[in-house]
């Protein structure tokens, strides 16, 4: 069978079942970049069923529900066909990602919220599960075989782009919103769930337009489709064998490689480097921009080289890089190597201010914050939160903030009487001149600390470099992994036999990356080195991609397949 | 081949410990957290310990050429 297509077509097809697969990674996104306040706002923090459902929410989804989706829909595209599973997917997961924006928070509805959401996320693993093995073979199955992996590098790309838009539509309404309205109950952190609806009700209108895939069409006219497709993927051993092959010589490193790219990557910016928030997110954008031509590059690449050694290079890159790249980004945002760049004079410590608790009377938060400005642009700000429990109730301090102006040094072993001069800060009841003794039951003995960096111009764009870098070596692996898979299974049963391996590869290894990487950098810790070794983590995206890697060298072929009508 | 087990020992032995050394407050979570990843996991190894036993069979050195080698 000959594949003659018009161009127009060609990009009816790559542009249809991309920006559908791209707004499914969107929706998928936005709720794990929200999860904070998703969490504020549906599960609060006080209830212990309530993080059992947080808990469910965020594991179950990935790494349950999306090979579960791949099963489903896999079976489903390939007895009815690639088109209307797709669909089917997309408005799944547009509908449940709307509908997310629409909940009452638990202060309204109680716990009707965390249990709605939580059904809601699960149908979004579920549809996502579904959506990109549909994608991936609609377009592979229209592609001529030299262009194979030149035309499934645009599907490639939306896993990517979907995190760039995610972030962007996020950052945008945060900042024209401020942090306040934008976390309120039905603030500003819904309309990106909102915004959903209208993107991919554009996208089923462009798919309605589309036809189904060729080869598809050829089978069923000829009654070969798979009645079973479970069976014939996974009962027959001459299959499952290359199911497994797929799983543990390609997708499980493509999976970590591709999280710690992007993921890791920004969470260890800004969880470990303590970069600051919208720093760190930008940093993330320019790395994406300049990084996802290449998934079309080396997708173009695959079809004149080959897929294998492609693949095997980002592995094999990653694995020989990440621990110094990741060194860089600790020591050029450590404030200990920047000694000799500090402008005293910029330096600033603030009067430490003492809060009442509101509820709480007899609870004292005493803030202090030091700014410390660099010759080179850099600003460092550490923010310290002492907690102070007294033994007397400061009566009427429940409606505003206090400057603590004498400070006596607190040893948070001595229990200690402090005097504290109560002067209001915003409009409170209290009078102005009154001075308060009050004394210190106990203090927290771990003070809250936050520590914000704005980085220099130059350490900056170095970040973005090395992400980027990072990033690069995700569109080595995933660039050209559809083709891979496409390639790999007969048409009948492709669906379903691609789709599960590349969902755990990806759900499953590549989301397990930071949990699991904070577990390992745990076994770190010791009395002398109580923080542990913060590079430890990277110890399991490295030791998954080696052993890919040398399943994936000696068992993978580089033959491009051109028959894959069969 | 031998890496499956190995894996999976791992993971229960980690269980084991978070979930006792969670505090009142959190064991519930924790243990959910848990049988999540042993429940996925332990399937994947048994794949893997699979995919060991085939390749030490040699059943990886001709890999098909087309679909109907996989009939």
């Amino acid at each position: 069978m000959s594949l003659d297509i018009k161009p127009s077509k060609i990009s009816l097809v790559i542009g249809a079942s991309s920006v559908g697969t791209l707004i499914e990674w969107y929706d998928f996104y936005i709720f794990g970049m929200l999860a904070t306040i998703i969490s504020k706002q549906f599960f609060p923090s006080d209830a212990g069923t309530s993080a059992l459902l947080s808990t469910l929410a965020i594991f179950a989804a990935g790494f349950i529900v999306r090979p579960f989706g791949a099963l489903v829909f896999g079976r489903l595209g390939d007895i009815i066909g690639r088109k209307y599973t797709f669909l089917l997917t997309l408005v799944l997961m547009g509908g449940s990602t709307f509908a997310i924006g629409l909940v009452p928070g638990f202060a309204t509805i109680g716990w009707a919220a965390p249990i709605l959401v939580l059904i809601l996320r699960l149908l979004q693993g579920l549809a996502l599960g579904g959506e990109y093995g549909g994608a991936a073979t609609y377009v592979a199955e229209h592609a001529p075989a030299n262009r194979r992996g030149f035309w499934t590098s645009w599907i490639q790309t939306t896993a990517t782009l979907g995190l760039f838009l995610a972030l962007g539509v996020i950052i945008l309404i945060r900042s024209n919103q401020g942090v306040e309205a934008f976390s309120a109950e039905w603030g500003g952190w819904r309309y990106p769930f909102w915004m959903s609806i209208i993107l991919v009700v554009v996208s089923i209108l462009i798919r309605m337009k589309m036809s189904e895939s060729p080869m598809f069409t050829k089978l069923k006219s000829e009654g070969k489709t798979s009645t079973n497709p479970l069976k014939e993927s996974f009962g027959h051993k001459a299959n499952f064998k290359m199911v497994l092959l797929a799983l543990f010589g390609a997708v499980m490193g493509q999976g970590v490689i591709w999280y710690t790219g992007q993921f890791y990557a920004q969470s260890f910016i800004e969880t470990v480097c303590k970069v600051e928030f919208i720093q760190s997110r930008n940093l993330m954008l320019w790395a994406i921009l300049f990084a996802t031509p290449f998934f079309v590059v080396f997708g173009y690449l695959s079809d004149r080289i080959g897929r294998k050694w492609i693949m095997m290079f980002g592995m094999l890159a990653g694995i020989l890089t990440y621990r110094p790249i990741y060194q860089y980004f600790l020591d050029a945002t450590n404030a200990k190597n920047r000694t000799e760049k500090i402008d005293l004079a910029n330096t600033i410590v603030s009067d430490k201010l003492a809060i009442v608790d509101e509820k709480i009377c007899t609870k004292l938060y005493v803030v202090q914050k030091i700014d410390t400005a660099y010759t080179d642009g850099a600003k460092f700000s550490y923010t310290k939160t002492d907690t102070l429990f007294l033994t007397d109730i400061i009566k009427d301090a429940n409606t505003g903030s206090i400057q603590y102006t004498q400070v006596n040094r607190v040893d948070a072993t001595k229990l200690d009487t402090i005097k504290v001069k109560l002067k209001p800060v915003k409009e409170t009841v209290l009078d102005v001149t009154k001075t308060a003794e009050v004394t210190i039951a106990s203090i927290s003995l771990k003070p809250n600390v936050i520590v914000e960096k704005t980085l220099d111009h130059a350490t900056y764009w170095n970040l973005i470099w090395l992400v980027f870098v990072q990033i690069l070596y995700v569109t080595m692996v995933y660039g050209p992994i559809a083709a891979f898979l496409v390639e790999l299974f007969p048409t009948k049963i492709r669906y379903t036999s691609m789709s599960l391996p590349y969902h755990i590869g990806n759900g499953v290894f590549g989301g397990l990356v930071p949990f699991l990487g904070t577990l390992i950098v745990e076994f770190t810790k010791t009395t002398d080195n109580p923080a542990g070794d913060p590079l430890a983590g990277l110890w399991y995206p490295i030791g998954v991609a080696s052993i890919c890697l040398f399943i994936g060298v000696i068992y993978l072929t580089n033959k491009v397949d051109k028959e894959v009508m069969d | 081949m031998f890496l499956a087990p190995a894996i999976i020992w791992f993971l229960a032995s980690q269980a084991i410990q978070k979930i006792a050394a969670a505090t009142t407050l959190t064991k519930s979570n924790v243990t959910l957290q848990w049988v999540i990843i042993l429940a996925i996991f332990t399937p994947i190894c048994i794949g893997f310990f699979i995919f060991g036993y085939y390749a030490f069979k040699g059943e990886y050195a001709h890999l098909p050429s087309s679909s109907e080698d996989l009939e």
